[in-house]
């Protein structure tokens, strides 16, 4: 039987900049509200156009590759196919976060470990309060190990700030520079 | 302590100083936070010399205070205060947006800013470290520019300096160039379509070369008393406030037909009539013709009451403002009889990017307007605009006027009841009666003549906050619309919009799950409410330097004239109802028959001070 992974996907026109997927994280990740230690940011370079940013699980793993110690103290979630730190491991060198395509992991305020988003174990609790309140910009898709890998990454694991040009362009009708 | 961080931030601009505030427990407990510690720090400070004290004068001190709820509540926002340049007294202006959140995990409960810069500056805030810093590059620039500027600065510097991450941008309040020049209808900004409009303090961020503050804070929000407490409470607002969909669904641009079609109470032609039928100007309008996003919120909220609008084509294109809500689709619209929803649209984005407050300035151009319907100021009195009822344009022109002190515009940036002193002194007329007001603040968009709308005959004349629409003066005075309630939105800096759907003992709850300060429904609304109330009346009836406020708890005289249009026609309410409620009013909130609190009332509220003073000042 093959392995289910899941994705978080992000339709970013529907983030309202809420913020909730933020507190949900922090919640369950650090038992209290902490915008900046949850594996979920929501950028706003400009008013009006929030979007949540978070691993997208790419298939080659680049920050896995660049985490240079011995054993890796990054590796990849068999079950999910979420990315998980041994923070035990991790030397705070911050080479995954330069190597990540989107600049998505970073060193976590309280003891600069490189922290990325570990789908909680397959249910990720900002999918489900971005449900509830009816925005529905995250969602979880489940695939089949192996089965069109390359796309998710290709999408979200992108420079915010080309995000954020590309959503201006859309909302306002002009690209505006953030 | 729960659900503070603990200390206050004061800074010095004069000298460039900064120093850490704390306030013990019993004084939180007492006054909270926001609206109300924001009164207890100005009397404290100021309330001696009260009368002496320029708004617009170094000697002014600018409040950016949070609340123990801001963050934990659904809806956060930041509280501005200070001495008010259009009421002399205090208001407690609240802002939606992140700030408020930043400081707080930047470990800092609010601001206390004091003195003058010597050159354009402003204030960062990273964590526990405060810089005064040079804005002479961004002063004189619009709201958005402003905005995107600094942010991208901000941000592009800290990518640099602390590499542990990808920096968002921080958060930020700004002023524009009305409030650079002064005009005591100035806002504080926040995001883009967000603002602090009541009171004016965008004009004291100007009078304190202040052009913006930029907070960035790491940490977690404080510890709160009763954590499980808290989020089962959360839980329940969320969902309540999911559950109610009209603000979700329309915002309060919903109310922009409502409110005149049904109720009678919005103003059109500056209050001359307070009905329209234009179909127009209905909230579908603006959904299918400018909204681009339809679901826009601030921290922690559900209900996304806001909604982002664009103008993307034709005359007004590039105009980008909110919903827009209520308030400014009247005051930006049918008060000046333009009721197209791009025409709107741009007035917004216009007058947010000059700096203004949307009802303050929108108060004044419908005012201005009237006395040119009337023939008493005339195209040459306003650089050859002709001003007429719905030219967008040439409303466009006489804001630009306005925040530039350009020709005319130099009077009215003064506010409504100032400049109809002034320019009534130049014609040789009484313009008062023309100027929809009370106590120098122009009043919300709800009228009172239909007696559909929510606020109370008494409403605006008792008000600590004069016209402010959403501190109004009300019986029972633990109604959900009371300012007693809304004073505790103020005080623990929440949003409003997320409480319409709980109740106000709910909100205590929370209050005390946050702090653990265990305050009842009583003691909320006999004494901590009471008590904020009794300091900014007194406030209020020391006025000073220029406007003073004793014996003048009256409505508009607009508000008397019979309504000319609709199915209301014909209504208004007599004087001597007015003066029967006000009476009542002073009654139940303990002030004697001429509104000033007794030295009893005073006194049972631990005010002995604001007793003696008021007397002294009032020369009783």
């Amino acid at each position: 039987m093959s392995t289910k992974h899941i994705w978080i996907t992000r339709d970013f026109l529907r983030c309202s900049g809420c913020r909730m997927c933020e507190i949900a994280c922090s919640l369950s990740h650090e038992g209290k509200i902490w915008p900046d230690a949850s594996r979920i940011r929501v950028f706003m370079y400009a008013p009006g156009i929030e979007f949540p940013h978070l691993c997208a699980q790419c298939h080659d793993h680049p920050c896995v590759e660049a985490c240079p110690t011995t054993p890796k103290a990054l590796s990849v979630d068999e079950k999910t196919g979420a990315i998980v730190v041994d923070r035990e491991k991790c030397i705070s060198c911050g080479n995954c976060i330069r190597a990540c395509p989107g600049h998505v992991p970073f060193l976590h305020p309280k003891d600069n470990k490189a922290t990325i988003c570990d789908l909680c174990n397959g249910d990720p609790q900002c999918v489900k309060v971005c449900r509830e309140a009816g925005f529905d910009c995250l969602n979880v898709v489940t695939y089949d190990k192996g089965q069109g890998e390359a796309l998710n990454y290709r999408v979200y694991a992108r420079d915010p700030k080309a995000i954020a040009e590309g959503l201006t362009e859309l909302m306002f009708g002009e690209k505006m520079e953030v | 302590m729960r659900g503070y961080a603990g200390k206050f931030a004061e800074i010095d601009l004069t000298n460039e100083s900064v120093k850490e505030v704390r306030f013990d427990e019993t004084t939180l407990r007492s006054y909270i936070g926001g609206r109300g510690l924001a009164a207890k720090i100005l009397w404290d400070r100021l309330g001696e010399k009260w009368d002496e004290v320029d708004p617009l004068g170094p000697e002014n001190i600018l409040l950016l205070l949070s609340g123990p709820m801001t963050g934990f509540y659904p809806g956060g926002r930041l509280c501005i205060s200070g001495k008010s340049p259009q009421s002399n007294g205090i208001t407690g202006s609240t802002v939606a947006g992140e700030f408020a959140v930043e400081l707080k995990c930047a470990g800092w409960d609010g601001l206390i800013i004091t003195g003058k810069a010597k050159k354009p500056s402003y204030i960062l805030v990273k964590d526990s470290k405060i810089e005064i810093r040079d804005a002479t590059h961004v002063w004189g620039k619009d709201g958005k520019q402003t905005l995107l500027k600094l942010s991208k600065e901000v941000r592009e510097e800290f990518d640099k300096k602390y590499r542990e991450r990808l920096w968002r941008e921080p958060a930020m309040v700004y002023i524009g160039p009305a409030g650079e020049n002064r005009c005591r209808v100035a806002g504080v900004q926040a995001k883009w379509a967000h603002g602090a409009g009541y009171g004016g303090y965008g004009a004291v961020m100007g009078s304190k070369n202040l052009k913006a503050v930029l907070a960035e804070g790491t940490g977690p929000l404080p510890e709160v008393y009763d954590q499980a407490k808290m989020l089962e409470l959360l839980n329940q607002v969320r969902k309540a406030s999911i559950a109610n969909d009209v603000w979700r669904r329309w915002g309060t641009g919903y109310l922009g037909y409502y409110v005149g079609n049904i109720q009678s109470s919005e103003p059109v032609k500056n209050w001359q009539e307070e009905w329209h039928d234009e179909k127009s100007f209905a909230v579908d309008q603006f959904e299918s013709r400018v909204w681009v996003k339809r679901y826009w919120a601030d921290f922690g909220c559900p209900t996304a009451c806001e909604k982002l609008s664009v103008v993307r084509c034709g005359d007004f294109k590039g105009a980008i403002t909110d919903n827009p809500d209520y308030e400014t689709q009247a005051y930006m619209g049918t008060n000046l009889a333009v009721f197209t929803p791009e025409a709107n649209v741009y007035l917004n984005s216009l007058i947010e990017d000059l700096g203004f407050c949307g009802i303050q300035v929108g108060n004044i151009l419908g005012f201005t307007a009237e006395l040119y319907q009337r023939g008493i100021i005339s195209k040459e009195d306003l650089d050859g605009v002709e001003l007429k009822w719905g030219d967008a344009k040439a409303f466009a022109k006489v804001a630009e006027m306005i925040a530039y002190r350009k020709g005319l515009g130099d009077i009215l940036a003064e506010g409504t009841y100032r400049a109809a002193i002034k320019l009534g002194q130049i014609k040789g007329k009484d313009l008062l009666q023309y100027a929809v007001q009370a106590k120098g603040i122009g009043i919300g968009a709800h009228g009172i003549r239909s007696g559909l709308d929510y606020p109370q005959l008494h409403s605006y004349t008792c008000g600590a906050q004069g016209g402010d629409h959403t501190s109004v003066a009300y019986l029972p005075i633990t109604h959900p619309s009371s300012e007693h309630t809304t004073m505790l939105m103020d005080s623990g800096v929440y949003c409003m919009f997320n409480s319409f759907s709980v109740t106000p003992q709910f909100q205590i709850d929370f209050l005390n799950a946050v702090t653990g300060f265990n305050i009842s429904f009583e003691e909320w609304y006999n004494e901590i409410a009471m008590r904020i109330i009794a300091i900014q009346r007194a406030a209020l009836l020391i006025g000073g330097p220029d406007a003073k406020w004793f014996g003048s708890d009256v409505n508009p005289p607009r508000f008397y004239e019979p309504l000319p249009t609709g199915p209301c026609k014909g209504k208004a309410p007599k004087p001597e109802d007015v003066e029967k409620m006000n009476k009542e009013y002073y009654k139940t909130v303990g002030w004697d028959e001429r509104g000033i609190p007794t030295s009893e009332t005073l006194n049972k509220l631990g005010l002995s001070n604001v007793d003696a003073v008021l007397k002294k000042k009032l020369g009783l």
